[in-house]
């Protein structure tokens, strides 16, 4: 009963830290930071994330597996990102049209 | 035990084997999700990187405190849902009845709040398409950017609304008490899904409502 | 059991009789079999548009059809030929059938979102036949904009919203697969003892769920934009069509190797039996597969060469294209150095085989000229690239298909096709294809363009080559049709294993009992440990 017990108060510390998490990101928001406001964005969206994953989907208890799983997910996410960026970011370095 | 055994489909050796293919194939499915909406997201960042001022101004016709609000609603029914697999692994029927209506209930405000936010921006004439009327500078740009918030949130919303009937079938057994400490594996599952939804919804929030705020 | 006391041994097919046992089963053989026949009406609708395609090119001149018309041809093939067969036609019917069969189990770890799989696949053909009834669609089976989502009169939503559908099935079948992969093994079976066909259809399913729901997203999109009016790729709001072809082509470029990875895994089942050798360096093939999966990945741009993608993107993407041939050339090598010295016999299966790795080579040969940058300039959307694709689809995917059907019709059915006729068609389909497709090939290198029903004089000779090839293709498909359905009322019946091969599923009788072991096997030994003797198989079973 002592996993169940610690569990349930894990998840209830998880749930106020996103409330915390919530208000700063929200309250950075409206801070000018330049380029950074970015950056803490989704630092903050990924903590958030993995605490979700992590604790509410039960990834401590979870086979290697399941982690494996998730990891090519995400880096398949990324190829998909980064190749299509990697065209819309040297789009038209070269001096003809169309190029 | 007996009704252990019964719970075991014929093809399984055991019910750990049945237990673990079934949550790593929720985690595969939850990949395919991950893609699902990686292409959206490509969209958005391509874009955003193509007209980040235009989409800054957009954004703020969004309101944060509907966002904010609805954040917080669903990060409180991943909680309660949390809390209704503890109770299933318990066999504590009742109150895992309890937390699963709480986790309905919390999805159906935010999907109120949801439409409320879409009504409103039917009203203002931000719905992309012929009747779109937008006060700002750069209006097609802004045009863009709520093609992709209304994809975005749209699909969003649809799988709240999958994951709500989703609850309600698990619901409904687990009134029955087809759930108990040896046998939650659907309550598990349901769960899984509900927590990735969730988890879509904190990126989207930031990146649709909290850019170009100050 | 029972069994014995019956006189007639329970099987998969007679355990349960009439319509509603096969609709509503769980049983992964019978799904397989739901499976064939669907996808062979399919095959069959996508043959008729080719039929019409090719007579139309008989002539210069456009004057079986309309412009209109062919442009809906050619689409409607497309969309039929890649969603509706190509993409599940190894896996949805031999992988269904075979895998749990091959490790050991009892049946996939999820028999019900297998039915499930059918049931959408059903569906969204249902979508794709309304739409060749109430008037086609004429995009391109690619589907870009802004010709889909503004340009285009036909009607796109109902076939867009078939693909998106059948997306599903697919990504079912593969999450299926991997679970069962992973979690359903028998005691004793590692991952380097699976067979390779286990192997192919891994890398297969890989694919499957992480590139099929991007493009399920993209045409999604695509169907906002036409039906909703959201402007996702419209150049008017300053959206990027060049964009969902980047969506597109990330899925749609690694579908390629859903088409050709499961037929890999078929040829080298057979090319081990039949030339009776263990396969030479199993875990290089066994890793080519995975490496085809990821690099498959990181390929897309090529098909937009002539786009307006950047330059040093198409320069990245032609290096990496080119990459791919390598894990395929070790494939294609380690399957010839099995033959060495092995003894070889030509049983219909192997026929098909030896098309398939002289097809397929061409197939990947031509696919480096298309990957460099320079030469897919003047190639680009000519016959060139028709010949290409169809050697990898056809030559390639479709050869291994009909030799996975004949290798293991004797399982499937518990009967013996007649060996001869199945010679002659398997060498039919070879002819017949390099007549059909080679001419189209040289075609395209001369300048004639595709997706166009009329053509200067001068190319008139080669397309009545081709034509005629078609012909003899035709020829070489209907023939399985005939004595395949004939040996299920006058074949002789099947041992449990015909072709003396190694694998789990051919030490179970022909047909499989419903639930295929008595117990669960356990494997002591590395996959391919040829040759077996008589003798030993008789001890065996």
């Amino acid at each position: 009963m002592d996993s169940h017990e610690s569990s349930l108060k894990s998840y209830f510390l998880v749930f106020f830290a996103l409330m915390a998490l919530t208000a700063l990101t929200v309250w950075v928001a409206f801070m000018d930071l330049g380029m950074m406001n970015n950056v803490v964005a989704m630092g903050i969206a990924t903590i958030k994330g993995l605490m979700v994953m992590i604790v509410f989907m039960h990834l401590r208890h979870s086979p290697p597996l399941t982690i494996l799983a998730i990891v090519v997910g995400i880096f398949w996410f990324a190829v998909l990102i980064l190749i299509t960026m990697s065209d819309m970011w040297t789009r038209g370095l070269l001096g003809f049209p169309g190029k | 035990m007996s009704e252990l055994v019964s719970r075991v489909q014929h093809h399984f050796a055991d019910a750990e084997q049945q237990y673990e293919s079934a949550t790593f194939g929720m985690w595969v499915f939850l990949v395919t999700e991950i893609m699902f909406f990686a292409g959206l997201f490509t969209t958005y960042i391509v874009y955003r990187h193509a007209y980040s001022a235009a989409f800054a101004e957009a954004s703020h016709h969004l309101d944060v405190a509907f966002g904010t609000f609805n954040t917080v609603v669903l990060i409180g029914s991943s909680l309660t849902m949390a809390l209704a697999i503890a109770a299933a692994k318990q066999s504590k029927q009742r109150s895992t009845a309890i937390y699963l209506v709480a986790t309905i209930a919390l999805g159906c405000v935010f999907l109120g709040v949801k439409s409320f936010e879409y009504a409103h921006k039917f009203h203002e004439n931000l719905f992309p398409g012929a009747n779109f009327v937008y006060p700002g500078p750069d209006p097609a740009h802004a045009e863009l950017f709520f093609s992709i918030y209304f994809a975005m949130t749209g699909l969003h919303a649809l799988h709240m609304v999958i994951g709500i009937g989703v609850m309600s079938v698990i619901l409904k057994e687990t009134l029955k008490g087809s759930y108990n400490a040896e046998y939650f594996t659907p309550v598990e599952c349901a769960g899984l899904y509900w927590h990735f939804v969730d988890l879509v919804w904190i990126y989207l929030f930031p990146l649709l409502y909290l850019i170009g705020r100050h | 059991m029972e069994t014995e006391t019956k006189k007639k041994r329970v099987t998969y097919l007679n355990v349960a009789h009439g319509v509603k046992s096969w609709l509503f089963t769980v049983d992964h053989k019978r799904i397989g079999l739901l499976y064939l026949v669907s996808i062979t009406l399919m095959f069959m609708l996508g043959s008729f548009f080719a039929v019409l395609i090719r007579t139309e090119l008989l002539t210069p001149a456009g004057d079986l059809m309309s412009s209109d018309n062919y442009n809906k041809m050619f689409t409607m093939h497309g969309i039929v030929m890649v969603f509706f067969f190509l993409i599940p036609s190894i896996p949805a019917v031999l992988g269904n059938f075979l895998i749990p069969l091959m490790i050991g189990a009892k049946d996939l770890a999820f028999p019900r979102i297998n039915l499930l799989s059918w049931y959408i696949y059903v569906i969204g053909g249902c979508f794709t036949m309304w739409a060749v009834i109430t008037g086609g669609i004429d995009t391109g089976w690619t589907f870009y904009t802004p010709y889909s989502t503004t340009a285009s009169i036909s009607k796109v939503l109902v076939p867009a919203i078939g693909v998106f559908i059948t997306g599903f099935s697919s990504i079912l079948t593969g999450l299926n697969f991997i679970v069962t992969i992973h979690r359903m093994r028998a005691p004793g079976l590692t991952w380097f003892r699976l067979p390779l066909f286990v192997w192919a259809h891994y890398a297969t399913s890989v694919i499957m769920i992480l590139g099929t729901p991007v493009v399920a997203v993209t045409i999604l999109l695509v169907g906002l934009e036409r039906g909703l009016g959201l402007g996702i790729f419209d150049p008017k709001l300053g959206g990027d069509p060049i964009l969902f072809q980047h969506l597109f082509w990330f899925y749609s470029h690694p579908a390629v190797y859903i088409m050709i990875l499961p037929s890999m895994g078929v040829i080298s089942e057979i090319i081990c039996c039949f030339s009776r050798k263990r396969i030479f360096g199993y875990g290089f093939v066994a890793c080519s597969s995975m490496a085809i999966a990821m690099l498959g990945f990181l390929v897309w741009g090529h098909h937009m060469f002539v786009s307006t993608q950047s330059t040093y993107t198409a320069l990245i993407f032609s290096v990496l294209s080119m990459a791919v041939a390598i894990p395929s050339a070790v494939k294609v090598f380690n399957w010839t150095a099995t033959l060495y010295k092995g003894s070889i016999s030509f049983e219909a299966p192997m026929m098909y085989v030896f098309g398939f790795l002289g097809l397929f080579t061409i197939g990947g040969l031509t696919g480096l000229f298309l990957a460099s940058v320079g030469l897919d300039v003047h190639v680009h959307d000519t016959y060139f690239v028709v010949a290409h694709f169809h050697y990898i689809m056809v030559g390639g995917a479709l050869m291994a298909y009909l030799g996975g059907i004949h290798f293991w019709w004797p399982k499937i059915t518990g009967k013996m096709y007649a060996e001869w006729p199945a010679r002659i068609a398997a060498v039919l389909v070879f002819l017949g294809f390099n007549l059909t497709f080679y001419p189209q090939f040289l075609l395209g290198y001369a300048g004639m363009p595709r997706r166009y029903h009329f053509y200067p004089e001068e190319f008139q000779i080669l397309n009545v080559f081709s034509t005629a090839g078609a012909t003899i293709l035709g020829l070489g498909y209907i023939m399985p049709l005939c004595y395949l359905l004939w040996s299920l009322r006058h074949g002789k019946d099947a041992p449990a294993n015909p072709w003396l091969a190694t694998g789990l599923e051919w030490k179970v009788d022909s047909p499989p009992t419903p639930h295929n072991f008595e117990s669960t096997p356990t494997v002591d030994e590395e996959a391919y440990n040829y040759p077996v003797t008589p003798a030993a198989e008789a001890q065996s079973v």
